[in-house]
């Protein structure tokens, strides 16, 4: 269904309702090379998925370990020569800069042309610290700032 | 948080944010130097130095007493106390107004609507930022003051009971009290209604560092028979949404002179104020009463953070020629 790639970056295992937060993340829409998307395929596990293929794109650990925010499940694949050399999870990092935005309409971040920067706060609750104004939030709620 | 500052941290100038950024032997060493200013306030220890206070919020008290503090010690003081007169209502950004206001001054103290705004200023400003409070988030000048009068009047900071009484849920000063104690062994008692009990964060703090603590709602002589240190807050109107359960609770959390009768002979009252209505005026001067003593330390308390952030030492102070004795 989905071409196959010669070099690359797939994503696999996206709940579909995350694939556009996952795009938006990655800056996908600045991408120069082939960029295939499948969104809503069948799924064992998830019921329905979503997939993205990226030609000739590698992401840093750095920045993989960002989608850890929005989807800690997710499988990645690097490609070379359309074998897969590598597969991986992604691990939420210790501080997120510029990537959440802080729920706290009163935090000096969502009011002054600055980036944001959280810490995880308690990994087992799945919870963020805002460095800022210290409002804990819960990863399942988390808003991405906007063009992070 | 830090578990114990290096001897050569307390030359560095540095910023104040949050009182969380001190370990127990800092504080302690913030007290011993607000002590000495206690004994001798008057001194030229900043002549030369311009002090900034900016209050982007306006808080009368709280900038006073900084103002004050610096005046004190010689130093020059330059700022504003009203938000409407500054370049923030051009739409100035923040780290524009501290930019700017760095080239003129040695250290700023600001005061700020917003949450984090202190924090931020740290980050990007290049002389030091004392946080003279920042929206609903930290106020350490204040929880300094707080600790000094509690050691003041206890003669120690460990192993007391601190009973913490009103508007638990928002009130930042009892909040920035429990993250300063940790470090000395308390017993906390809340008491509040449930509208404005602790909040869960807070409980849990407590629980993760073996702070004891009980929660009441109800508040009498027989309660107030076990404190050390009594500190109030105002519950507020605004506060509530439900007014019936307002003018439900509004009057249980007021203290009044009868309700001392079994108190502790140590035992003293605290309030950041101000105070509205919720202690009685006839307790004034009942020797239980410390509130006015506690403002007066504000001073001292922010002599002390002030040369702090400047870099000046404990060692620097007590051997100070600048003294003015009066």
């Amino acid at each position: 269904m989905v071409a196959a790639i010669e070099n690359g970056t797939v994503i696999d295992h996206i709940p579909s309702e995350k694939l556009f937060a996952v795009v938006n993340l990655l800056h996908l829409d600045r991408m120069n090379t082939a960029v295939t998307i499948g969104y809503n395929l069948k799924s064992e596990v998830l019921g329905r998925k979503s997939i993205i293929k990226m030609a000739d794109k590698f992401f840093t650990d750095e920045e993989l370990n960002q989608l850890a925010v929005i989807c800690p499940n997710i499988t990645l694949c690097i490609i070379r020569d359309y074998d897969i050399v590598e597969k991986r999870t992604v691990t939420l990092p210790d501080e997120l800069r510029g990537i959440v935005r802080c729920a706290n309409p009163k935090c000096i971040t969502n009011n002054e042309p600055m980036s944001t920067h959280f810490h995880v706060h308690d990994a087992a609750r799945s919870t963020l610290k805002c460095r800022y104004c210290n409002t804990i939030i819960q990863l399942d709620d988390v808003q991405l700032v906007e063009n992070s | 948080m830090e578990q114990c500052n290096k001897p050569t941290d307390t030359a560095r100038p540095r910023s104040l944010v949050t009182i969380a950024d001190h370990s127990r032997k800092k504080i302690e060493y913030l007290i011993e130097m607000a002590q000495e200013f206690e004994r001798r306030p008057n001194r030229r220890l900043l002549e030369g130095k311009v002090v900034a206070t900016l209050f982007f919020e306006p808080s009368t008290r709280t900038r006073l007493s900084f103002e004050t503090a610096a005046n004190r010690l010689g130093a020059r003081v330059i700022g504003f106390a009203d938000p409407k007169v500054t370049s923030g209502t051009k739409g100035e950004t923040l780290k524009d107004t501290i930019m700017m206001v760095s080239n003129y001054a040695d250290i700023i103290v600001m005061r700020h609507y917003l949450e984090g705004a202190a924090r931020y200023a740290s980050e990007i400003a290049p002389v030091p930022i004392v946080n003279a409070g920042d929206g609903a988030n930290q106020h350490p000048s204040q929880t300094m003051l707080d600790l000094y009068s509690i050691y003041k009047t206890q003669g120690r900071l460990d192993n007391l009971d601190i009973f913490l009484v009103g508007d638990l849920k928002y009130g930042r000063t009892v909040h920035s009290m429990l993250t300063a104690m940790y470090h000395f062994n308390p017993t906390f008692h809340f008491i509040a209604p449930e509208e404005l009990a602790m909040p869960e964060m807070y409980k849990a703090f407590c629980r993760e560092h073996g702070i004891r603590y009980v929660e009441h709602t109800h508040f009498d002589a027989d309660v107030i028979s076990g404190a050390d240190i009594l500190y109030m807050t105002r519950v507020q109107r605004e506060r509530f949404t439900d007014l019936m359960e307002y003018e439900r609770v509004k009057d249980r959390y007021l203290l009044k002179l009868d309700m001392l009768s079994k108190a502790r002979p140590n035992m003293k009252i605290l309030h950041p104020l101000p105070r509205v209505n919720e202690i009685e005026y006839s307790i004034d001067e009942n020797p239980h009463a410390y509130y006015f003593e506690q403002a007066r330390n504000g001073l001292y308390a922010r002599q002390a953070l002030i040369c702090d952030a400047l870099g000046i030492t404990l060692d620097t102070i007590k051997n100070d020629k600048t003294v003015i004795e009066s």
